[in-house]
């Protein structure tokens, strides 16, 4: 045993260490997310924030985590008990174990000994183990809301599920695309296949492809435009409506990790990773290169954090139906048109400008799905009831 | 629909989504630009409270006080009409005959040996002040009232009376009642001291 740790070490010793980043750096990174959130959220409504501990109020999440740590754990009497335990941290661990394949920071695409910036280098399926990892999550939801007993947390995972397997479709379609035309499943393979001139970003060849994927993995995160899951206003507090405390916060760091997640992705599939202007060709062991790539990737990966708070306070929340006909109407038509044009250009082996014809597919597939959604937004909820009819007193008027 | 359709009421339609909307995509790129807008505008509504005191206009009704005479008596002269007219039942007076043979309260026949107001019952209806003769009870703009029981929150005279003091010398008299202007108790004292004129009804709203 001590002769095989022995021998593994020199690889043993870089995976622990990522392991370490990733597991010190999330529940940090969660817990000043919700900071970040807040101020911003402040900023937008033009309110302040939190602004009472510490200078501008920066210690305010460790006093919130201090609080919920604190809390007394109440068990509701009519929960299953042990689902209603393993629900939170098979949430939590479900969305951590996504982290394992995610390069944090520049990789080389061929794994050579020491430190690297990934749990898991060199794994050939990694965007595929990404998905089917990050579709496991919905397990934690579904559990919380089904121990729960309680109708509101039930309504709620049960949206919550109908909603992942519905955009589950867009999200792997929309990455076929990227898959097709780098060729690779590695996410190492896929970004230093975007290195070079800022051309090279998959973001310029297949926009649409970004928009389907940046949809749909908002859908999976259950952030605000599609957070019908929680949704205060009608089901208390959805699948964690019976959780407080330590177990609460699991159910919250699952989704801010899947945040990060999300961002990542976006950074790594889309925007080309750590690759930037006059920052690109092969990753060197130059430790100021390393770092400078890995700020690089921080940077834009803070950028889609912070697009997606943003769109957390600017857009109000679907209703279900259009929830479900954004993606099976939408997306998933879309999603497929985007794969046709980039599997055609690959297919004939037509010049990567081509690609850009997504670009105008973008407009022509949304107009035509948008006669769909128009019709599916206006349409009464139910019959026999005019419910788009409101009466306004005249002072409301 | 059953309900016949009132002239008062105007029947309004949800307005229809049209094509630019319904792609969604530039709609919540305004949306995102009016965020953006007010993320950056540098503008705030918050009031930092405890760091920094709104402004009180001086006809708010908060925390009563009984007002003191020119001889540093109480002006209350024990009516019972605070009493009678106060919605919540919240006053509680008891009155005494005021000692003949003290020179001091020669000129005066009752005062309220007690008087307790319970603050957290009040509804800050400005009635017992507007019931009172010699405007003795005024509502002042105190408005943090605060403790850590509510048996410290039924004001007794005394307390009632300092209120009186710390919003006198503090300047922030209220403006409602024409103090010192009415009644028998406040004619001899406001004639005899030729101070600044009360201020009127009606001057300040
Ligand atoms: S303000 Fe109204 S409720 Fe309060 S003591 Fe006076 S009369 Fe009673
Ligand atoms: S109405 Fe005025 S004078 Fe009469 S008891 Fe009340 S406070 Fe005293």
């Amino acid at each position: 045993m001590f002769e095989y740790l022995k021998q593994s070490w020199p690889t043993l010793w870089p995976t622990l260490g990522a392991i370490g980043v990733i597991l010190a750096f999330v529940p940090v990174l969660g817990l000043y997310m919700t900071f970040i959130e807040r101020k911003l959220a402040a900023y937008v409504q033009d309110r302040l924030g939190p602004n009472r501990v510490g200078p501008f109020g920066i210690l305010q999440a460790i006093a919130d985590a201090i609080k919920l740590f604190l809390k007394e754990q109440i068990i509701p009497d009519h929960v299953y008990t042990f689902l209603y335990f393993i629900a939170p941290t098979f949430s939590l661990m479900t969305a951590m174990f996504a982290l394992v394949v995610m390069p944090f920071g520049p990789v080389p695409t061929e794994y050579t000994e020491g430190f690297r910036y990934i749990v898991a280098p060199g794994i050939d399926i990694g965007i595929m183990m990404m998905i089917a990892i990050s579709s496991l999550s919905a397990y934690g939801i579904i559990l919380g809301g089904w121990a729960s007993n309680n109708k509101y947390s039930l309504y709620g995972a049960i949206r919550s599920c109908a909603q992942f397997i519905s955009y589950e479709i867009p999200l792997g379609l929309s990455i076929i695309g990227i898959i097709a035309a780098s060729g690779s499943l590695n996410i190492e393979q896929i970004v230093s296949s975007q290195g070079g001139a800022i051309w090279n970003w998959n973001i310029f060849w297949q926009p649409l492809a970004l928009i389907v994927f940046f949809t749909s993995a908002l859908a999976e995160t259950n952030r605000l435009p599609f957070d019908l899951a929680e949704c205060e206003q009608e089901l208390v507090g959805g699948f964690h409506t019976e959780y407080g405390g330590i177990k609460f916060v699991l159910f919250f760091l699952a989704e801010y990790t899947h945040v990060v997640t999300v961002s990542f992705l976006t950074a790594l599939l889309f925007f080309g990773g750590w690759h930037f202007p006059g920052l690109t060709g092969p990753v060197d062991a130059n430790l100021g290169g390393m770092l400078l790539r890995t700020f690089v990737l921080v940077f834009k990966v803070t950028m889609v954090v912070g697009f997606i708070m943003l769109l957390r306070w600017s857009l109000p929340r679907f209703r279900f139906d259009q929830l479900m006909g954004l993606a099976w109407k939408g997306l998933i038509p879309l999603a497929l048109l985007n794969f046709l044009c980039v599997a055609i250009v690959l297919t004939y082996d037509l010049p990567k400008h081509y690609l850009a014809l997504t670009a105008l597919f973008l407009v022509a597939g949304s107009m035509v799905s948008a006669r769909h959604l128009q019709h599916t937004i206006n349409r009464p909820r139910s019959e026999g009831r005019p419910a788009t009819n409101v009466n306004l007193t005249e002072s409301a008027i | 629909m059953t309900t016949k359709k009132s002239k008062t009421v105007k029947w309004g339609e949800e307005p229809k989504i049209g094509w630019w909307e319904a792609m969604y995509l530039p709609a919540i790129a305004g949306g995102l630009a009016t965020a953006i807008k007010h993320a950056f505008s540098g503008r705030t509504t918050t009031r930092q409270y405890p760091d920094v005191e709104p402004e009180i206009p001086p006809n708010y009704r908060g925390v009563h006080r009984l007002n003191r005479d020119e001889e540093g008596r109480v002006k209350c002269v024990a009516c019972y009409m605070c009493q009678t007219a106060c919605p919540a039942n919240c006053i509680e007076i008891i009155a005494a005959p005021a000692p003949k043979d003290d020179p001091h309260w020669k000129d005066r026949d009752k005062f309220p040996q007690t008087f307790t107001i319970d603050e957290l019952r009040c509804i800050y209806c400005g009635m017992c002040e507007e019931a009172c003769p010699v405007d003795a009870i005024e509502l002042t703009s105190v408005y943090d009232l605060t403790g850590y029981t509510r048996k410290e929150l039924i004001f007794d005279k005394e307390k009632l009376l300092s209120v009186f003091d710390e919003t006198s010398t503090a300047g922030k008299d209220p403006v409602r009642t024409n103090r010192g202007a009415l009644g028998p108790a406040s004619v001899e004292a406001a004639t005899a001291s030729q101070g600044p004129p009360p201020p009127g009804r009606g001057s300040h709203g």
